[in-house]
């Protein structure tokens, strides 16, 4: 291989820049010319950029540019195309009867794959992101058909709506368990949750059942009937079941019984639009328990 | 050339050049940073938004504390898959309290700015607890000892104080009723009116559930009202802005 020649230039072609340290002399030589345009190039587009952007800041306002551009008009313009992409039938799905939306296969399809969208976005952190709630922590499981305030389309889209038990919503579903333990004695409750118990399953203790079938009507059966099959206008839950919402055990239960329970569940029509409510009240009614 | 040729005095005296170079770096900082304080599209006054009741703020100085700022951001940008997904975007006005700011620059976990409403008080119990049991995927740590460390407000008016040192326009009034309205905000069967003539918009609840104020309680009251101030049915933004 021949030896590269090194490309030093002679000393008198390029002038020095007249330093010297030691007998060692800088040469003075320009600038790549491709780097040097390159560079004014980048001057004259950021002086555009600011004729073009939002820029030079005035008395009152900074110039608006003349391209005339705006975050919040651009995400405005955004989610307005978004919008109007699904108008028809967003429209068609706010204003049909909920119950007709099963019916037309279209708007079924449809608002169920919109709905899972919105149950997965709004809905999962509580009730899991298939839905089946959280065992014995509060958040119901929307597989099953045990409902605590209904199960047809048109009781799952208020619930959605108004939600339950919150105060932003003067419309949410309602209710509240007196806490027992300030109006029962410790044993009464110990029968009365011997007596719940037997109506899905086996008490803890037989003996106290009778007694316990006594407090119950005495106390519990306002709401959660005669029969302990519940009321959903009061959200009373269906103690026959054998569904357990904060779980069916004799412990669990004395809790439950002494100090209640307040599931609260937000209202979704500040945050939702009223065809997105429709799809995932659809959504969740064609999970398996729809009535 | 001969004004360039000056230029070797000032690289020769070190005092003087680095009196140069701060007044250049002062000119580009007031060109920059200066006109945001006047220039009116960029302070926007926002009707709803209101200072910190003192559990909340409370609250807050434990989020900060527990470098929850670290997973999850306050700060929906005005895009639509953002919009769609947390709400409304954030409005500087809607941050223009906090100090310092909780904008945040990473989202392990999801945004925060409009958290407040959209989970129960219950939920943020369990969540805070143990976060796998209401949310599997989660990799969030448990904080479940929030609610077992009670906290009293004491020196709760002297950080408002120190807030209003810094910008917030809390009140003499804000600051006497200080501690009161802490203890007050967990306490549904108290003389809360004073608290939320002051702070409207104030929810007031047993956050955790349990008897005393805890510092779940706090974290929860302000979990629950962040991004609740404005009401965006009645507010149309600028687009200007």
């Amino acid at each position: 291989m021949a030896k590269k020649p090194l490309n030093t230039p002679k000393k008198e072609d390029v002038d020095t820049t007249g330093h010297s340290w030691d007998g060692i002399e800088e040469y003075n030589n320009p600038l790549p010319r491709w780097w040097l345009w390159t560079f004014y190039a980048t001057i004259v587009w950021a002086i555009l950029y600011t004729v073009a952007y939002p820029a030079w800041p005035g008395i009152k306002a900074a110039t608006p540019g003349l391209l005339g551009w705006s975050t919040r008009a651009n995400v405005q313009a955004d989610i307005e195309s978004a919008e109007a992409a699904n108008a028809a039938i967003n429209t068609q799905l706010a204003s049909v009867e909920l119950t007709a939306i099963a019916d037309d296969a279209e708007l079924r399809t449809y608002a169920t794959s919109a709905g899972a969208a919105v149950f997965r976005t709004w809905c999962a952190q509580c009730h899991g992101s298939g839905a089946a709630g959280v065992a014995a922590s509060g958040y119901p499981n929307l597989l099953d058909d045990d409902w605590l305030w209904g199960g047809d389309i048109e009781a799952i889209h208020t619930t959605i709506n108004h939600g339950i038990r919150n105060e932003e919503d003067p419309d949410a579903r309602w209710s509240q368990m007196p806490a027992f333990g300030d109006i029962l004695a410790g044993d009464e409750i110990d029968q009365v949750v011997n007596y719940v118990m037997s109506l899905s399953g086996t008490p803890q203790d037989a003996s106290l059942v009778e007694a316990g079938s006594v407090i119950y009507q005495d106390n519990c059966a306002a709401c959660h009937m005669e029969d302990g099959t519940g009321d959903r206008n009061q959200g009373a839950p269906n103690l026959t079941d054998a569904i357990w919402l904060y779980g069916g055990s004799h412990d669990t239960l004395t809790q439950t019984v002494a100090y209640s329970r307040f599931g609260v569940m937000p209202s979704w029509s500040s945050r939702l639009s009223e065809a997105e409510i429709r799809a995932v009240a659809t959504y969740v009614h064609q999970l398996g328990g729809g009535e | 050339m001969a004004i360039l040729d000056k230029h070797t005095v000032l690289e020769k005296n070190v005092t003087l050049l680095a009196i140069f170079a701060f007044l250049v770096v002062t000119v580009g900082g007031i060109v920059q940073i200066a006109p945001l304080f006047w220039l009116e599209n960029t302070i926007e006054d926002v009707e709803g938004v209101r200072p910190y009741s003192p559990l909340e703020l409370a609250g807050r100085d434990i989020y900060i504390r527990e470098g929850c700022y670290v997973c999850h951001s306050q700060m929906i940008r005005p895009m639509r898959d953002e919009v769609e997904r947390y709400g409304h975007y954030s409005l500087a006005a809607e941050s223009k309290y906090d100090h310092p700011f909780q904008w945040g620059s990473k989202r392990t976990g999801p945004d925060l700015a409009r958290v407040g409403g959209r989970y129960s008080d219950d939920w943020h119990v369990d969540h805070l607890r143990d976060p796998q049991s209401v949310v599997p995927e989660s990799v969030m740590p448990k904080y479940g000892f929030l609610e077992n460390r009670l906290i009293d407000g004491e020196y709760v008016g002297d950080l408002l104080k120190t807030h209003r040192m810094v910008g917030v326009p809390y009140t003499e009034e804000m600051i006497e009723n200080a501690r009161a309205d802490f203890a007050v905000q967990v306490d549904p069967d108290g003389d809360w009116d004073g608290l939320v003539e002051r702070y409207p918009g104030a929810q007031v609840r047993n956050f955790d559930g349990q008897a005393g104020i805890s510092e779940a309680d706090a974290l929860i009251a302000y979990l629950q009202m962040l991004g609740t101030l404005v009401d965006f049915s009645t507010f149309t933004p600028d687009a200007s802005r």
